[in-house]
């Protein structure tokens, strides 16, 4: 063949090298997208805020707490009408400047100290609950879709099982001598915050991975017959690599949205715990311990029900956006 | 290989032809005759098992997806692998590259016996066996830059010291005709064509004997077809990689493969040097499959092929027909045809044809090209069964 018709028959492919400064090709990685998608999102990033300051705040209360800043156990009885029932002498539950939120009516305790400590125990459980939960239901999930066959199924059982079974009334019931049991791991007598503390996150945990099994499960189905698996393994990469280092990385979009919709489950579901008695009890404040003691007065000192409710509301509210926020941003296709 | 009849393109025409490129002339993809096999397939064979429903699952049948494959790809040449969509043509690249393990035959790669090594035991022969996939959106891990996925095999395989690895991917990439500078950007800034040359710059990496290209245009435009198809072409005359070309498009195979084997329901029906193939098929299907091709050229001046319209589905591959496979839609076909299986056999020095009628060429539409009275008149012309598939002016050259 000659030379013209070789020049002939080739195209020309100059305009694939494109001429780009060096200093200007730093790629976009699909993360930073998403975040970008996330920014121009007005009401993810406020929830998001929302967010961060109740973060901020629990990671700083126990520091105030220290320095005499928030007094959540410190009694005022000098504040409260004990004619009628101990109810904070002063309107909007005996609101003051220094005590802003009002005090707590039998004790005279600083209902924001109470509260303001309690985001720290509530998201405590919360974000312990998610993390066991999450590493739980990840792990499977990927073990689940990888190894299919008999593994899959024994896997798709346990989370028929686990999701068929009465967790509410089984928290309830072993309430006692699983926080007993529990104490006997831990520093600290069955009657201490931890041991209460550890045995809701256990059972939250042990109980709320199945829907996350399932999510993984799917995401690794799709992921792994796609070629890029193939591509792996046709270097003779490890199963650590192709899972770790090929699939886990489109897995945490998924993982991560999945963490803030669990989170205010979590949070919501201390509450409602602490109604039926079970989890962390006063005097250490949670959110939901507070708001089952408030929920007493609810009539007589309306306000010292409002804030807990509020605050629950709030974040609870705030952590779901977030979550549906993060899942639009992290997946390109669901744009409205 | 005295086929040098390329009709000279004007260049303005160039750009029509770029998807039924005028194959043949091109020094590399010539077939040597006397090249050694860098890959000898024996008898493949790849059942699927498929397993019933319900909790207690049972085998009711096979997916026979490849049955009775055998070819050779010449070190440094190319074969075409063409058929139909779930052929098979897909499953034994990826038993040749041992993606799947075989149920039975053999795969001999440059005297070695692969087919029912271990993975660990394939290790080393990993970097001699690579694989270019159909669809560059998902054959390239979103999460991972350009430069990871370039370099994952090196790393994997430990071939060079860490520092090394970037600067030989950035070479990996200028050879594929990227800017060496993009390493560090992630697949989804790239167009679909830049993505297969990522793909085959991955591919190289490991300094491959063998590629097996898995439709490797059929996911791009038919304008950057050429281009990538072009990139094929250079790195195998650079780095003499023998190929395995999976396609389904014809014209593309015969641009780039001296030889050509057609597969039909996980057997090979025909299999013949290009010229034979394209100018003398010997097969009812490949007949069809080429009267199926689109012929520009013979628009142009007012011709038109005799198509071959193919009746029916083509049968599930878990209870394929018994006898010849393509009896069921084969308009030649009679009793026979249902109780033997044809066997490949040796018609010409480099074709095999598994058809009861194969030589019986009275029975077949000795050229599937009709009217127009240029080329009727050409018809006569006994050069004319070589060169029918490329008239571009009306002026069919000599074969």
């Amino acid at each position: 063949m000659s030379q013209s018709e070789s020049q002939m028959e080739r195209l020309d492919t100059a305009d694939m090298v494109d001429v780009v400064d060096p200093e200007a090709v730093l790629g976009k990685s699909p993360t930073q997208l998403a975040l970008g998608r996330f920014r121009r999102d007005k009401l993810s990033m406020v929830s998001f805020v929302v967010v961060a300051v109740y973060t901020i705040g629990a990671l700083l209360a126990p520091l105030l707490v220290k320095i005499g800043f928030l007094k959540p156990e410190l009694q005022h009885q000098n504040l409260l009408n004990v004619s009628l029932g101990s109810i904070p002498k002063t309107h909007f539950g005996g609101a003051s400047w220094s005590h802003p939120l009002g005090v707590v009516p039998g004790t005279g305790v600083d209902v924001m100290s109470r509260l303001w400590y309690g985001i720290t125990f509530s998201l405590t459980i919360a974000l312990a609950a998610s993390l066991v939960a999450i590493v739980i239901g990840t792990v499977l999930g990927i073990v689940s879709g990888f190894a299919g066959g008999i593994v899959d199924a024994v896997i798709g059982r346990l989370v028929d099982l686990t999701l068929s079974f009465p967790q509410t009334l089984m928290l309830l019931a072993l309430s006692s001598a699983g926080v007993v049991a529990c104490a006997k791991f831990l520093p600290g007598s069955a009657s201490d915050p931890l041991a209460n503390g550890f045995y809701e996150v256990l059972v939250l945990g042990l109980f709320g991975w199945p829907p996350i099994t399932r999510l993984i499960r799917g995401q690794v189905l799709t992921i792994r017959e796609r070629e890029f698996v193939e591509a792996a393994r046709l270097f003779g990469a490890s199963k650590g690599r192709i899972y770790f280092k090929e699939i886990l990385p489109n897995l945490w979009a998924p993982v991560l949205v999945s963490f803030t919709l669990t989170m205010p489950a979590y949070i919501s579901a201390e509450a409602a715990l602490s109604y039926l008695g079970v989890g962390i009890h006063p005097p250490t404040p949670t959110l939901g311990n507070v708001l089952t003691d408030s929920i007493n007065y609810s009539v007589a000192d309306f306000s010292y029900f409002f804030y807990p409710a509020l605050l629950i509301a709030i974040v609870v509210v705030s952590f779901n956006l977030l979550g549906d926020g993060l899942r639009d941003a992290l997946d390109p296709k669901a744009d409205r | 290989m005295s086929h040098i009849d390329v009709a000279v393109p004007d260049p303005d025409q160039s750009a029509v032809l770029v998807q039924v490129p005028d194959g043949t002339g091109n020094a590399a993809s010539q077939l040597d005759p006397n090249a050694r096999p860098v890959l000898t397939v024996k008898d493949l064979q790849m059942y699927f098992p498929v397993h019933s429903g319900g909790i207690i699952r049972r085998t009711v049948g096979h997916v026979q997806a490849v049955d009775g494959v055998s070819f050779q790809v010449p070190a440094g040449g190319s074969v075409g692998l063409v058929g139909e969509s779930g052929c098979g043509k897909s499953t034994t690249g990826r038993l040749i590259t041992r993606l799947y393990k075989p149920t039975a035959g053999s795969i001999n790669f440059e005297g070695t016996e692969i087919a029912e090594m271990s993975q660990r035991q394939l290790m080393p022969l990993r970097r001699e066996i690579q694989m270019i996939f159909q669809d560059p959106a998902t054959s390239l891990n979103p999460r991972h830059t350009v430069g990871a996925i370039v370099g994952a095999p090196l790393l994997i395989h430990n071939v060079l010291p860490k520092d090394k690895v970037l600067p030989r991917v950035q070479e990996l990439l200028e050879i594929v005709g990227l800017n060496p500078e993009h390493y560090n950007r992630y697949p989804h800034e790239f167009s679909g064509g830049q993505r297969q040359r990522i793909g085959i710059a991955r591919a190289l990496t490991l300094q491959p004997k063998l590629l097996v290209a898995d439709e490797p245009v059929s996911a791009l435009d038919v304008s950057i077809q050429a281009q990538v198809i072009n990139l094929l072409q250079d790195v195998q005359k650079e780095f003499g990689i023998g190929f395995l070309f999976i396609a389904h498009d014809l014209a593309i195979v015969r641009h780039f493969c001296p030889e050509v084997a057609v597969m039909y329901l996980g057997k090979i029906v025909e299999i013949a040097d290009r010229e034979t193939l394209y100018t003398r098929a010997h097969h009812p299907y490949t007949q069809a499959l080429l009267s199926a091709v689109p012929d520009v050229k013979q628009a142009a001046i007012g011709g038109r092929r005799e198509r071959i319209r193919l009746t029916g589905d083509v049968p599930s591959p878990i209870n394929p027909p018994s006898g010849c496979r393509f009896r069921t839609r084969c308009w030649l076909a009679q009793d026979i045809c249902a109780q033997v299986e044809p066997p490949l056999m040796q018609i010409g020095p480099r074709h095999k044809v598994a058809c009861h009628f194969a030589g019986e060429l009275g029975k077949h539409p000795t050229t599937p090209v009709t009217t127009s009275p240029a080329v009727a008149a050409a018809a006569s012309d006994p050069g004319f069964a070589s060169t029918w598939f490329e008239v571009t002016t009306g002026q069919p050259t000599g074969g």
